[in-house]
């Protein structure tokens, strides 16, 4: 906690436009995120702040934005429960709503998967991605998240050519996660796939971007980012 | 310490906007009683959610009437600005009406999503208290799908594909579309400044 507390002050501190925390044990082990630790985290961010780990209804979703989150994301419950998404969208509006999607490629083409959190219980859902994020949003999302697995980890840049496809039919704002390195990934993410921001954690946690120094890259080649 | 109340209007994203008053020194109570609210030398409107749903709560616990009566700072936030006009498309819904107009949905184009999620320039069109040490093309956080259009009440507007009503203001009652509690230092000197009006 501590070190969350310390790395939440820190990306605030150098500019980072969101801060998102995936609890990603919670679904496997059947827990939900802890509201307590979402208010914490809360308390001292002035930037948007999404959660997501375990949330699997209308009554979860309530109580983590009451300890000051903007937005809740949902991704193995969301394949369990279709509906949730259409159910928290009409309490909170679909600006509350993030729908993450771990996609990895199957013999059968990039398929959804689920309880990515632990090894031994990662399950492939059965849903074709690309149908997938037509679904999540005629249900109500207003955000998606589409995590490249087999990029993930790897730091060899995302994976364009999914998130170009992706974006053909996302009308909502769609995130790309999974893979980022170098700053030249981020720059060719927004330029080659048209997303709308780029999510990334080991790189910025090893310190091996610092966020100042990639918002003058992306500045520097003409992509709009606040300083 | 300055104080300020926060109607209660159902959204659930009274917590940030609380923290964030708290980090300004200013003691912020959450209410929907509307002799609070009365007696409060500052109001925050925040609101997220329907438009309906949220005049609904307003209308339930009396604070909708209360409201037009208030003489003290008021600040609507994002669907907390919405809710002072007249009416919104959204759900076609009878707001507060404390400021004339109704307010639309934004559509979607290529590479302009809706909702419009994200950090935008905010470019002031009159000089307000409200806006006071903020540069021109400051960057803040929105989150939205409904939009004011640019009208006399516009202090400071954004592009989205079309312009659009960022900060409003009408004597008392002020807004933001977009959300100074998560706006990093330029949203806090706006809430700072919001505090020291009087």
């Amino acid at each position: 906690m501590g070190d969350i507390l310390e790395l939440a002050a820190r990306y605030r501190d150098e500019g980072a436009d969101e801060l998102v925390f995936y609890d990603i044990t919670a679904s496997p082990e059947r827990r939900s995120v802890d509201r307590g630790w979402v208010r914490r985290v809360a308390r001292v961010l002035d930037i948007p702040f999404c959660v997501a780990g375990g949330i699997r209804s209308v009554a979860d979703a309530e109580e983590v934005l009451n300890a000051g989150a903007e937005k809740v994301s949902i991704n193995s419950p969301a394949l369990a429960d279709p509906d949730l998404i259409g159910a928290l969208s009409g309490r909170f509006g679909s600006q509350c709503v993030v729908v993450g999607i771990d996609s990895q490629l199957t013999d059968e083409g990039y398929r959804a998967f689920q309880f990515t959190g632990d090894p031994d219980r990662t399950r492939e859902s059965g849903r074709d991605v690309l149908a997938w994020i037509r679904e999540v949003q005629e249900r109500g999302a207003g955000e998606i998240v589409l995590n490249c697995m087999g990029s993930d980890g790897v730091r060899h840049g995302y994976d364009l050519e999914q998130l170009r496809a992706a974006r053909e039919i996302c009308d909502v704002p769609l995130v790309a996660s999974g893979g980022a390195g170098a700053v030249e990934h981020f720059t060719e993410v927004f330029r080659a796939a048209g997303v709308d921001a780029a999510l990334a954690a080991s790189v910025f946690h090893t310190g091996a971007i610092a966020i100042p120094q990639l918002k003058r890259a992306l500045r520097a080649a003409g992509i709009e980012v606040r300083p | 310490m300055t104080q300020a109340v926060i109607i209660d209007s159902g959204g659930a994203n009274l917590a940030s906007l609380q923290f964030a008053l708290q980090r300004l020194g200013a003691r912020a109570t959450v209410t929907s009683d509307p002799r609070a609210i009365a007696a409060a030398p500052r109001v925050v409107l925040p609101g997220v959610g329907s438009a309906a749903d949220a005049m609904q709560r307003l209308r339930h616990s009396g604070v909708a009437e209360l409201l037009p009566t208030l003489r003290q700072p008021v600040l609507g936030i994002c669907l907390g600005m919405q809710l002072l006009f007249e009416r919104s498309a959204e759900g076609m819904t009878e707001c507060l009406g404390l400021l004339p107009g109704t307010v639309g949905r934004l559509r979607a184009a290529r590479g302009r999503p809706v909702p419009h999620m994200g950090w935008n320039q905010l470019l002031p069109t009159r000089a307000d208290p409200l806006l006071e040490g903020i540069a021109p093309g400051e960057y803040f956080y929105f989150v939205h799908s409904y939009a004011a259009p640019v009208s006399q009440m516009t202090v400071a507007h954004v592009d989205y594909g079309q312009s659009l009503s960022a900060v409003v203001r009408r004597g008392n009652f002020c807004g933001t579309q977009f959300h100074p509690e998560r706006s990093a230092a330029a949203g806090a000197r706006l809430l700072g400044n919001f505090l020291r009006l009087s």
